[in-house]
């Protein structure tokens, strides 16, 4: 177990470098960066003037070396400064984390407790008119995007209510704060919802079919125990392993879900930073990313042997 | 014959039908049979005759849809158990009837320790703390001679070989102690080895526990070593029904005839070992499409006209001794 838990800390390590060389690189192919944005919109200005600015921010070395040196501090735990705030790239985004945060795992823990309980529902109801609706619902879950879906409900909204829901940033009670993320969060974790319900409903159909659901049934257990204690454990590692990618790409849905509803959280600042070509902002915050998506996915592996005794990870 | 008040299980007149794509056919058509208290009865028949599907109706764990028991009765201990709500057949499942499987490999829940899983069998049916339930369960596997009782509890089904679970399987089946069990071929996926010791396991329990015992298989050899009644099944219905020993002694039906000239002999002196086989020609008929008469008829030897025309009512030969055959005198003097 050691061995294992040290061997897939190493491979951590090495995809997350060769995310940071994708990250660094990418950026740099994009046109342009920081200096020209900002003299393109000042008409005519000296080169020797940009050259300057190019030195000062060092984004005139070669790649090689800015590589190494965004690298090396990032190793030491200095993550340099904001081309736009000059503030410390740390404190840019550190506040804003809990906001994102709070806003995905409010999205993934509507898609789990929508989700799975839809989901075995629609199984063990299979082929009635309600599995039928369930599937639709899902259905359309899947193929609306979260933006329009965002767009939808900020219309509706206004139609409805005459205003749209407006972000709280201090919220006094968790009433409160639940209010103000319930929808956008709902708006972005519809798709998992979806997602998770037909993984779990297929996963159920396969489960309920074996012979051990037909003992618990002949030991006299009530359908919610051969449901949820016998089937659901059972049908649940497959359900795990989508949640755990969905948590991967919740990111992508809610860049566009808080630019939507105009909340300051890390997935709108990346965007902004982009538009920037804020490379410290950009570099750092993909990184801080890809260590979730990374320990997300560990976490994953790890449940699979709490869930399934039959899993165990040795040397 | 005994007076009714020893009669575990009664069943009359039991039909269970499949709606299917293909056609409604009837897995369980007009069969009757009793166990009194202690008594094993035995379910002969080949893969498809229904026997299974009666167990289930016993149970009523047929799926539905597609099955549905359409007819009879089948009077546990005095009450007409399709007469219950599920609640009510919920409360006698695993308590007063209960079941064991085929399968060892795949009854058990993957993902419960094995002595959870008699835990919870014994906590739906009577109102006892977890502890001591888990001391009914480490008991329980101990009686059913699995070593290291109370450490096994605490394994999972794929740490224990098929003979070991099918043991728990036993244990779990017999914690409440049912009035009657129902073993549906519960060696046939085992070992020869361990077939025997299990069979011997299951008949130690009943006598000690009093149960009744419907046992269902396709091996005649279990049947004579275990049984006191057979029923033979063939397409759905019963074809014949005796005592062990009658059975054996004067088969009246010809496909039970059959299915015992299909025990091989062991190849000792005088038979050679090249020896073909002996078989019963062609393949159980399609449920959907019965023939009209008997449903042996295009099987049997001894087939007439009538055969063909007329399904055979269950004749009594005397002792209890039922057969559903026209020509089951011939039968009779073919093997005498």
């Amino acid at each position: 177990m050691f061995a294992y838990l040290v061997r897939r800390l190493f491979l951590m390590l090495v995809t997350l470098f060769g995310i940071s060389i994708v990250i660094f690189f990418l950026l740099r192919i994009v046109p342009g960066n920081i200096v020209d944005i900002l003299f393109a919109a000042a008409g005519y200005v000296d080169p020797a003037d940009k050259a300057n600015l190019e030195k000062e921010l060092g984004i005139d070395q070669p790649l090689v070396v800015q590589y190494l040196h965004w690298i090396g501090g990032f190793l030491r735990g200095d993550f340099g400064y904001s081309y736009v705030s000059e503030k410390p790239a740390l404190q840019e985004i550190l506040p804003r984390i809990p906001i994102t945060a709070r806003l995905a795992g409010l999205a993934l823990l509507f898609s789990a407790s929508i989700g799975i309980p839809l989901g075995v529902i629609s199984a063990v109801k299979q082929g009635t008119k309600l599995d039928y609706a369930l599937r639709v619902v899902s259905l359309s879950g899947l193929s609306l995007p979260s933006f329009w879906l965002g767009l939808l409900i900020l219309t509706a909204s206004v139609a409805m209510f005459g205003q749209m829901p407006i972000f709280n940033p201090n919220p006094q009670t968790w009433l409160e704060a639940f209010a103000t993320y319930a929808v956008p969060a709902a708006a972005v974790g519809f798709r998992s919802a979806a997602l998770t319900m037909r993984i779990t409903r297929s996963s159920m159909l396969e489960v309920l079919r074996q012979d051990y659901i037909r003992t618990a049934r002949a030991k006299g257990a009530s359908d919610a125990a051969v449901n949820y204690q016998h089937a659901l454990k059972n049908a649940i590692l497959p359900v795990i392993t989508v949640i755990g990618i969905e948590a991967a790409f919740l990111i992508g849905g809610l860049i566009v879900t808080e630019t939507v509803f105009n909340i300051p959280g890390v997935a709108r600042f990346l965007v902004e930073a982009i538009r920037w070509r804020d490379y410290p902002i950009v570099q750092n915050l993909v990184m801080f990313i890809a260590v979730v998506v990374v320990f997300a996915n560990f976490t994953v592996d790890m449940l699979y042997a709490v869930f399934d005794p039959r899993i165990r990870y040795t040397d | 014959m005994s007076d009714a008040s020893d009669l575990v299980l009664d069943v009359k007149n039991l039909k269970t039908v499949f709606f299917t794509n293909s056609g409604l056919f009837k897995a369980v058509d007009d069969v009757s049979f009793h166990v009194r208290r202690g008594e094993t009865l035995a379910i002969v028949g080949e893969s498809g005759c229904g026997k299974s599907v009666t167990a289930l109706s016993l149970m009523r764990l047929v799926p539905d849809p597609p099955g549905r028991i359409v007819g009879g009765s089948v009077t546990l201990e005095g009450t007409d158990l399709l007469a219950l709500d599920d609640a009510k057949m919920r409360a006698i499942r695993g308590n007063r009837i209960s079941m064991i499987f085929q399968e060892p490999m795949t009854s058990l829940n993957p993902v419960m320790r094995i002595g959870d899983q008699i835990v919870e069998a014994v906590r739906l049916h009577r109102n006892l703390p977890v502890r001591e339930a888990n001391g009914i369960a480490v008991e329980m596997l101990r009686l059913v001679r699995i070593p290291e009782a109370a450490r096994r509890a605490r394994e999972y089904p794929h740490q224990l070989s098929g003979g070991m679970r099918q043991r728990a399987m036993i244990a779990m089946a017999l914690a409440c102690r049912p009035a009657l069990l129902i073993a549906d071929e519960p060696t046939t996926a085992l070992d020869v080895t361990i077939q025997a010791q299990i069979l011997a396991l299951i008949l130690d329990l009943q006598k000690e526990l009093g149960t009744g015992l419907v046992l269902i298989t396709h091996d005649l050899g279990v049947v004579a070593q275990t049984a006191q009644r057979v029923i033979v099944m063939y397409a759905g219905k019963k074809v014949e029904e005796a005592t062990v020993e009658a059975l054996f002694a004067a088969p009246k039906h010809p496909y039970t005839r059959g299915l015992m000239a299909s025990i091989p002999a062991v190849p000792a002196s005088g038979v050679a070992a090249q020896a073909r086989l002996n078989e019963i020609p062609g393949t159980v008929p399609s449920l959907v499409r019965l023939p009209k008469g008997c449903a042996f008829a295009p099987r049997c030897k001894l087939v007439v006209k009538r055969c063909q025309e007329e399904y055979p009512p269950l004749q009594d030969w005397g002792g209890g001794h039922l057969a559903a055959c026209w020509r089951a005198a011939e039968v009779a003097e073919e093997v005498a």
